[in-house]
């Protein structure tokens, strides 16, 4: 049983731990490495990128719609960038980003040293970044997806889709796949086992809750959507018929098994954007959350009815008025869970002392997005309504306020209120506050106006439109807004270069908030915690001050744990000391079986240009993969998986 | 101190047992994986409510081959669990022996599915009907081929003497997977084999 030391002891130790936990200097290092913070930092970094590719992707679009009968772009170029923008933000942004916060942060907020599996950690970045850049060197190519990103059959059909540009869908999106079912995994194992002793399962930091959620959702939806694309493939290379009308497959099934997927996908890029906006409200309005046991209740039911909802996409499809009946009050019912949460942000504000800081103006404006979202959202539940809105502009301007204005905004936050602790600088206020302002005004400007052009007849995905349908004016207020949208982000971003570098030194706590990664350095040694705390409360760091609070959480005495690379296991529910877990070092493996990977899938991309490269990149690849993955997989003396090194 | 720390405890130091975070992760990689075949069942099932056709055409398929093959799965699955059990009482002479048999048992398997395959007299763009059943029971053979390589590891591991009644999570988490892997063939199996002949 290791002794119970203070943290001036274990400062003694911080030299020790330091060669234990940090990353070896140069490539081999930056390769190897399976630190949660660096690799966070990566997949936030990485999943800008594509934000920014996107979103450039979005600003060629819009030039060619600003005026009627623009010919800037081909129709086929036109169909491969709209579809590359929806995947892009969808996949490669929306969802990595929020992965990316949650990478970085679990563990310093629950309080161990790393996530369960840091080599799965490291894993599914690669495969993530991996599977982006087979999308984007398809683009190069000119075999992007170019059939949308919900892809429908029979268009993408070999028959009328007969080039590579969809195999190359289904692969990418497979692999993604893996990223996400491996984040999940991870996710929920690190949950059941490495929180703080005493952080039973009220205490826990509810954009835990919201990422945990997504987790589980995912675990079950991700299936659907790589099976879908299986199948898609072995129709398109094997001559199956699984969407094929004419041997008694059904294109039906392909909208079932991706909304399946689409609908639950949708809560899982915002429900742990949620999650940060839950979590930093009360930092910045000095209280508690009010409700925390709703808000957590709420999450988890809007992930369990998001199940349920899936024919929501499908009303036009000619499906049965029972069905469509039952999907749309499923539908409406997810209003409660979501006004919930809306309500306990409010009642916080409300009650609280809100300190108008450029992160708590994202918050703010985030409410008011997701008010207006949620009500255009309410509105196609509905399914006559639907009928008149399905394939409009309408969809478009919904689907931008839910995803800029659930997770754009809420990530942005987030990037200001944590950058701190990443980096050891403020960012800069009065920069974050004009950022603010320009991103507000622009997107409501840009995108507000969708709605009203998609009631005025204009569909989503046509590539240009005639004088006569009298929407030029709207769409030319939509591209001058979205610019402005645009031109806000490009602040936002240059903040966060200039105060990179510049920006005032943070201190541990700069904004006094509550949870544990507001008690180490920032920014965090890279074992994070000298010694693992135990937490009494909600709000370890403001037990001294909140009445409620009986007994105080012990962040300067707890467990050193430095035999090895370890940290303390708990039980699941009550997290109860559990056992010592010795966690693995950095390690080469994880690069190089998603590199395998990687050429096992550009194999299968490319059956239908030739099926003998096909064959011999994904034996090859395969090979890699059972190879490399049996040496990442071999015990390790030091993780005391072998017999002979026992227990200590 | 907190009451969550303030008692005496040994606390063990790496897996042990059920207890390893291994093993939680092959919980949640097997729940991942049951949704893949629960969403293909749905499929076939989707597909077969569609049709317009007799399903399948020319009646139910035979049983001959794979209800043998269904018994020989089951077998490798109570063989793996004793070999499992052995280890547990420092047996490693069982497990290596449970390892070895179950994974010949699946070598079995495949080739009468194989064999069954090859008397189909249809290939997977025949009709909707065969390319749903080619599909779906090539998803179970690739599962029980990335079990058997599991079951192959374990049993290098286990020659060189690296479990005991103490360590063997690698055991556990295999052996968890392989017990999935024999309760989807069974779903698959119900799906395929029986449902056919309980309709009217």
């Amino acid at each position: 049983m290791p002794a119970l030391v203070t943290r001036d002891e274990a400062a003694r130790h911080a030299a020790k731990l330091k060669a234990l936990w940090e990353t070896s200097p140069g490539l081999k290092g930056w390769l190897a490495t399976v630190d949660h913070k660096e690799l966070g930092k990566r997949y936030l970094i990485t999943a800008f990128v594509f934000l920014l590719l996107g979103g450039l992707e979005a600003a060629v679009m819009r030039w060619q719609l600003m005026q009627p009968d623009m010919h800037v772009l081909t129709p086929e170029a036109y169909a491969q960038l709209f579809t590359m923008h929806g995947i892009t933000m969808i996949f490669l942004y929306a969802f990595p980003v929020l992965t990316g916060f949650s990478v970085y942060l679990w563990p310093l907020l629950l309080g161990c040293r790393d996530l369960a599996f840091p080599r799965l950690n490291a894993f599914t970045y690669w495969i993530f970044l991996f599977s982006g850049l087979l999308f984007y060197a398809s683009f190069a190519a000119g075999w992007a997806p170019n059939n949308g990103w919900y892809n429908y059959v029979p268009y993408a059909s070999q028959p009328y889709n007969p080039g590579p540009n969809i195999d190359v869908y289904a692969m990418a999106m497979i692999l993604l796949g893996i990223s996400t079912t491996g984040a999940a995994i991870n996710f929920i194992v690190t949950l059941v086992r490495l929180r703080a002793p005493g952080m039973s399962i009220n205490r826990i930091p509810i954009l835990v809750w919201g990422t945990i959620t997504a987790a589980m959702g995912n675990l079950f939806a991700v299936p659907a959507v790589s099976l879908a694309f299986a199948l898609l493939w072995f129709d398109r290379q094997f001559n199956t018929h699984f969407y094929d009308v004419s041997q008694g497959g059904q294109p039906l099934l392909w909208q079932h098994l991706f909304w399946m997927f689409g609908h639950p996908w949708v809560y899982a890029i915002v429900l742990p954007a949620m999650g940060i906006v839950s979590d930093g409200i009360p930092i910045f309005c000095r209280r508690p959350l009010v409700g925390y046991s709703a808000v957590v209740l709420s999450t988890i039911a809007t992930m369990v009815l998001g199940f349920g909802v899936w024919v929501h996409h499908m009303f036009a499809t000619g499906i049965p008025m029972t069905a469509a009946s039952f999907f749309s009050s499923a539908s409406f019912i997810i209003v409660i869970p979501s006004a919930v949460a809306v309500f306990a942000w409010i009642a916080t504000v409300w009650t609280g002392r809100p300190q108008f800081t450029a992160p708590f103006l994202f918050f703010a404006g985030f409410v008011l997005l997701f008010v207006i979202g949620g009500v255009s959202g309410f509105m196609t539940a509905a399914v006559p309504l639907d009928w008149q809105l399905t394939h409009t502009y309408f969809v478009v301007g919904h689907i931008h306020y839910v995803i800029i204005g659930i997770n754009v905004f809420p990530v942005i936050a987030g990037v200001h209120l944590w950058f701190p602790k990443m980096t050891g600088r403020m960012m800069s206020e009065k920069l974050g506050k004009w950022s603010f302002w320009v991103m507000f005004v622009g997107f409501n400007l840009g995108f507000f106006p969708m709605h009203i052009v998609g009631l005025q007849g204009m569909p989503r995905r046509i590539y240009t439109y005639a004088a006569d349908t009298g929407w030029g004016g709207t769409n030319l207020v939509i591209t001058l807004g979205s610019y402005l949208f645009a031109a806000g982000v490009l602040l936002f971003l240059s903040n966060v270069v200039w105060s990179r570098w510049r920006g005032r030194p943070a201190g541990p706590n700069p904004w006094d908030g509550p949870t544990l990664e507001w008690s180490v350095s920032s920014p965090p040694p890279a074992y994070n915690f000298a010694v693992i705390p135990v937490v009494a409360s909600r709000h370890p760091l403001w037990d001294g001050r909140l009445r409620e609070e009986a007994v105080a959480s012990s962040l300067d005495e707890g467990y050193l744990l430095a035999k090895e690379r370890e940290t303390l296991g708990t039980t699941p529910v009550d997290a109860e000391p559990d056992a010592i877990l010795r966690m693995p070092r950095e390690s080469l493996m994880p690069l190089l079986v998603s590199l395998a990977l990687l050429v096992v899938f550009l194999g299968f991309s490319i059956h239908g240009v030739s099926a003998l490269a096909c064959w011999v990149l994904a034996g090859l690849g395969g090979a890699g993969t059972l190879a490399c993955g049996i040496a990442w997989l071999w015990p390790h003396r030091y993780m005391v998986q072998t017999l002979d090194e026992d227990a200590p | 101190m907190n009451q969550a720390v303030d008692e005496f405890r040994e606390l063990p130091v790496g897996s042990k047992g059920r207890r390893s975070s291994g093993w939680w992760g092959m919980v949640a990689l097997v729940a991942s994986e049951a949704a893949v075949f629960g969403y293909l069942l749905f499929s076939y099932y989707y597909l077969m409510a569609h049709s317009l056709h007799v399903w399948p055409l020319g009646g139910p398929p035979t049983l001959r081959l794979s209800a043998p093959g269904t018994l020989v799965l089951l077998a490798g699955s109570f063989v793996m669990y004793w070999g499992e059990r052995g280890i547990k009482q420092g047996a490693n002479g069982r497990l290596i022996a449970g390892l070895a048999i179950s994974i010949v048992l699946a070598a079995l398997f495949i080739l009468l599915e194989l064999w069954e395959w090859h008397d189909k007299g249809a290939t997977p763009s025949t009709d909707v009907y065969s390319s749903s059943y080619f599909i779906i029971t090539g998803f179970h053979l690739a599962h029980l081929a990335v079990g058997m390589v599991m079951l192959a590891v374990a049993l290098v591991w286990a020659c060189l003497g690296y479990f005991g009644p103490r360590r063997h999570s690698a055991v556990t988490i295999a052996g968890l997977y392989w017990h999935f892997v024999t309760v989807v063939w069974l779903a698959v199996f119900f799906t395929f084999f029986i449902v056919p002949r309980l309709s009217p």
